[in-house]
Parts: structure tokens; C-alpha cells; sequence
């Protein structure tokens, strides 16, 4: 069973959004990096970049192949993961200690429009 | 993230089906089949079969057989190697061309007996091969035979294979040298592979294909899905049908020369690639390596000074070679060891370098 943890906001794409005050900790489920397998790359954007909700804004790869990244919220890139450079599987061992992006959110009523822990659970047995 | 679910209800199953499923196998569509992708992890399947072995599933792959009293002279009309005066249980690796060059498939010729010859094709080009097949069989007195649902197939390979041959399946096979191949009691056994290492494949009925099957993973050998004979094939620069040879990448394009016996009298192609050959041809396959870690994947685009020179073939992160690396078929003038190019990877441009597309070197046994 894939973990899904209490007080996230979870996109229907698999991205998740922890919030603490107005920034937003973005990364990727359990569920994601299960059905991902292996990751051995990370793309991610620059400090600074914009993102936009439900634009695409990086990428995560598996052995095989390459998944885009979509924005579940807009903002601006406070920081990256950096840790991933070069140990891309910490996203394997703890998708959500190992966040992709840090943002500024821009509207927070954009997590109005994504799913809380159960609802996101419900979806994944779907 | 995109996480692609696609039914699997149409595909073709191969007789081991239910045991991928029993083993909790990540299964997906390949070439009309359902087939099982990765059982655990795809590195740690492709490092089994570098240092230790491991068992495929390869019953998709297809099997055609010609006999009869024209069988070698219409095997050398379709095939660019040159199987004249082979000796029996002998191996070839070739293509079947089209008239203007473009390639049909990539096959093996196994010579089982006089006027008798077992093909091996890809099981993404099985009915377009014996379409192709049956229309180039007129004038040659043969029985031409797609025998493709009765063979089950599996690949052993590794460096320990040839231990597991004989203790495990009774399959004596320690004389036998690379490319060769012999009947046991109606079982097609080969010293072949995609791996790039030593290695067997054994061609026999569901029944007998399923009982070594269980009898290899009683024993301990790790199942390898697609995953990770995608990733062996590439590391040592053996091409796949679909991304390193098509209908538009000829066997010379693809670097594979030796395979095309121009010296033959005739075989369908020979006009076309002779010239290719004499002239050059206008797209050369080559390997790039990058200094970055981001991945070039297949269909990205390779630049030279922000111009499109070419199109990556297959590219991975590789296992046993830790770096980026892929093949890319682009214009033969960018195709020298050195020139410096550039890979498209999403928004950002990557710079990499021509190298040779063997990124491991092969073990095989001679």
C-alpha cells in the first residue's frame, strides 16, 4: 500500500503540496515513486522561475523513461533540492522528507482545487 | 507526474504468462504482446545478468522456417549476410531490405540442415516480415512456414548460463562456440543473446519452455523483464528494430556493414545499399556522451551550434557505465569520434560529445 500522509494537498498527477505558513514544499507521493520504480534523475527548475498551476516545471526519471513534473500550485522557486543531484533515490526512500521544490505560493486558493489525504487515497484504489 | 496505465486486455500472451503475473511482474504492452517489463528493478536485473545470469521471457519473438529444394537461395535473396556453403548448426545476424534500402527487420539465420533454415525475427514486424516474406517467395520452390505461435522461447545469459545449461535444464552445451546453434530431441538450443554477454536461447514447445522456466527459478536464477534486455542491448551498442534500424535507417546508416555482403551475387537492397555504401551515407548512427547527468531519451533532438543535426535512437542513464549516454542517428558530417553537439532535453540544451556506441564491452565466448 502506498503511504499517503495527513495534512498534504495531492494532484490528480501525483505531485504533492506541503504548506508551512506561505510556502509550499512540492514533491511526489508514494504512489508515484512506486508505480516510477528506480529514479535516477531529477530536472529541476532554477531558483527563482515561475511556475504556473498545472504547467509542466520539471522531471523525474526512472530507468526507463521520463515523467514530467506539473505544478500543483503557482509561485516562485525559493530553493531546490540539491540532495537530489546527486542522490536522486532519496526520492524512492522518502518521497515526502525528500521535496523537489520549495515556493512562494502566489494564491493559495489554488489548494482549494486539490484533493486532501483521503480523498487522494480514494483516488489511487481507483 | 504522468503515469501511463494502458490496458492490457488486447495484448497477446506468451506461455509464461501467468507465471509474470504469479511473480507480481510489472507488466506492460510491447509489440503486440503483454510482457513483463521489470520483476523487481531493472538495475538489479541487468546487473544479474552481467555478473552472475538471468532468464528472460522471449516467446514473442517470431520464428520462420524454410525448407525445401530453393531454401538457401531464397534465404540469400532476402537476407543481407551471406549463409552460401555454411556449414550445419551455423548463425547469421543480417537484415532483409527493401528495394531502396530501408530495412524490413533484423534477424538471425539459423542453418539447421541442408535446405533448411530457422528465422528468428522481431515480434513487432511479425506480420509485416511474413507479408514481406511470402511476396519475395515467388519462383522459389520452398514451404515457407510462420511457426511463431508454436515456439516458446527463453533467454539464459550471463557468465554462469552455460553452468545453468547443463546442471539445471541437462542441456549439454559446453562445446558449443558464439553463433552456433543444435537440436536435443526437437529443442532448438543457440549460444545467442542480447545481452552483450555469454549466453543461450532455447526454442521449444509451451510445455517444455514452461517446465525450464520453473525449473531455472526453483534453482534461484533471477527473471529479467524488457527493461533491462533494453538496457544490455544498448550499453553494448546493438541496435533495436524501431529505433536504430527502420524502413527509413538502412543497415549502412546504422553502422552495420559488415553484416551486408555486397559481394553477393544478388539479394534484394543491393543496388541501394552498394551506392550508399560508395557514396556515403547521409546519415551516420553514432554514440554521444554527455557531461551532465539529465538523460537523452529517444526522439530528442541533437544540435551542432543550435542547428538540428539529428535525433536521439535510444539513450539512458547507463547501469554498468555511469554516465549519460545515448546513440543518435544524425548528419553523416557531425558523425566523426570527438565532434562536439549539443542534445535538446526539454527546456534546456546539454553539451555531449561523439564517442563510440559501444558504451560496455561485450563478453562472448568464441
Amino acid at each position: 500500500m502506498a503511504k499517503v500522509i495527513e495534512g498534504l494537498f495531492y494532484s490528480e498527477s501525483h505531485e504533492y503540496v506541503k504548506v508551512e505558513g506561505n510556502v509550499g514544499y512540492i514533491g511526489i507521493s508514494d504512489y508515484a515513486q512506486h508505480a516510477l520504480g528506480n529514479v535516477v534523475y531529477v530536472d529541476m527548475p532554477d531558483v527563482d522561475d515561475e511556475i504556473e498551476a498545472g504547467e509542466e516545471f520539471g522531471a523525474v526519471e526512472s530507468v526507463k523513461a521520463a515523467s514530467d513534473l506539473f505544478a500543483p500550485v503557482s509561485g516562485k522557486v525559493i530553493e531546490v533540492n540539491e540532495a537530489l543531484d546527486d542522490q536522486p533515490e532519496l526520492i524512492n526512500q522518502d518521497p515526502y522528507e525528500n521535496w523537489i521544490i520549495k515556493v512562494e505560493l502566489s494564491d493559495k486558493s489554488q489548494l482549494d482545487e486539490l484533493m486532501d489525504a483521503k480523498a487522494y487515497a480514494a483516488f489511487c484504489e481507483k | 507526474m504522468a503515469i501511463k496505465q494502458e490496458k492490457q486486455d488486447r495484448e497477446k500472451r506468451t506461455c509464461l504468462y501467468e507465471r509474470h503475473i504469479a511473480e507480481g511482474a510489472f507488466m506492460a504492452p510491447f509489440a503486440n504482446f503483454c510482457m513483463p517489463i521489470q520483476y523487481k528493478n531493472i538495475q538489479l536485473e541487468h546487473l544479474a545478468v552481467r555478473h552472475k545470469c538471468g532468464l528472460f521471457d522471449v516467446s514473442h519473438m517470431g520464428e520462420v522456417t524454410v525448407k525445401g529444394k530453393d531454401a538457401e537461395r531464397y534465404v540469400q535473396h532476402i537476407f543481407t549476410n551471406d549463409v552460401a556453403d555454411a556449414p550445419i548448426g551455423k548463425i547469421y545476424y543480417g537484415m532483409m531490405c527493401r528495394e531502396n534500402g530501408g530495412t524490413v527487420d533484423d534477424l538471425l539465420v539459423y542453418k539447421m540442415g541442408e535446405d533448411d533454415f530457422f528465422l528468428v525475427i522481431n515480434a513487432a514486424n511479425i506480420d509485416k516480415d511474413w507479408a514481406w516474406m511470402q511476396q519475395q517467395a515467388k519462383g522459389f520452390e520452398i514451404d515457407l512456414q510462420d511457426r511463431s505461435d508454436f515456439y516458446g522461447q527463453i533467454a539464459l545469459q550471463g557468465p554462469e548460463a552455460e553452468q545453468r545449461m547443463e546442471e539445471i535444464l541437462g542441456l549439454p552445451c559446453r562445446e558449443m562456440t558464439f553463433y552456433t546453434c543444435k537440436t536435443i530431441d526437437g529443442v532448438i538450443v543457440s549460444r545467442t543473446g542480447y545481452t552483450g554477454e555469454d549466453g543461450f536461447e532455447v526454442y521449444a514447445s509451451h510445455e517444455y519452455i514452461q517446465r525450464c522456466w520453473d525449473k531455472l527459478i526453483d534453482a534461484g536464477v533471477q527473471a529479467c523483464g524488457l527493461g533491462c534486455r533494453d538496457t544490455l542491448r544498448f550499453e553494448v551498442g546493438l541496435p533495436l528494430y524501431g529505433d536504430e534500424l527502420s524502413e527509413e535507417i538502412s543497415p549502412i546508416m546504422a553502422g552495420l556493414g559488415m553484416f551486408v555482403k555486397l559481394d553477393k551475387p544478388e539479394f534484394v537492397g543491393k543496388e541501394a545499399l552498394a551506392k550508399q555504401k560508395a557514396e556515403g551515407p547521409t546519415k551516420k548512427l553514432v554514440g554521444i556522451e554527455l557531461d551532465d547527468k539529465a538523460i537523452p531519451r529517444h526522439g530528442y533532438t541533437v544540435l551542432k551550434d543550435g542547428q538540428p543535426i539529428g535525433e536521439v535512437t535510444t539513450g539512458y542513464h547507463g547501469i554498468s557505465v555511469d554516465k549519460s549516454v545515448c546513440m543518435a542517428l544524425v548528419d553523416a558530417q557531425y558523425a566523426a569520434l570527438g565532434t562536439e553537439v549539443e542534445i535538446q532535453i526539454r527546456k534546456k540544451v546539454f553539451p555531449g560529445k561523439v564517442v563510440k556506441k559501444q558504451f560496455y564491452h561485450k563478453s562472448y565466448k568464441n
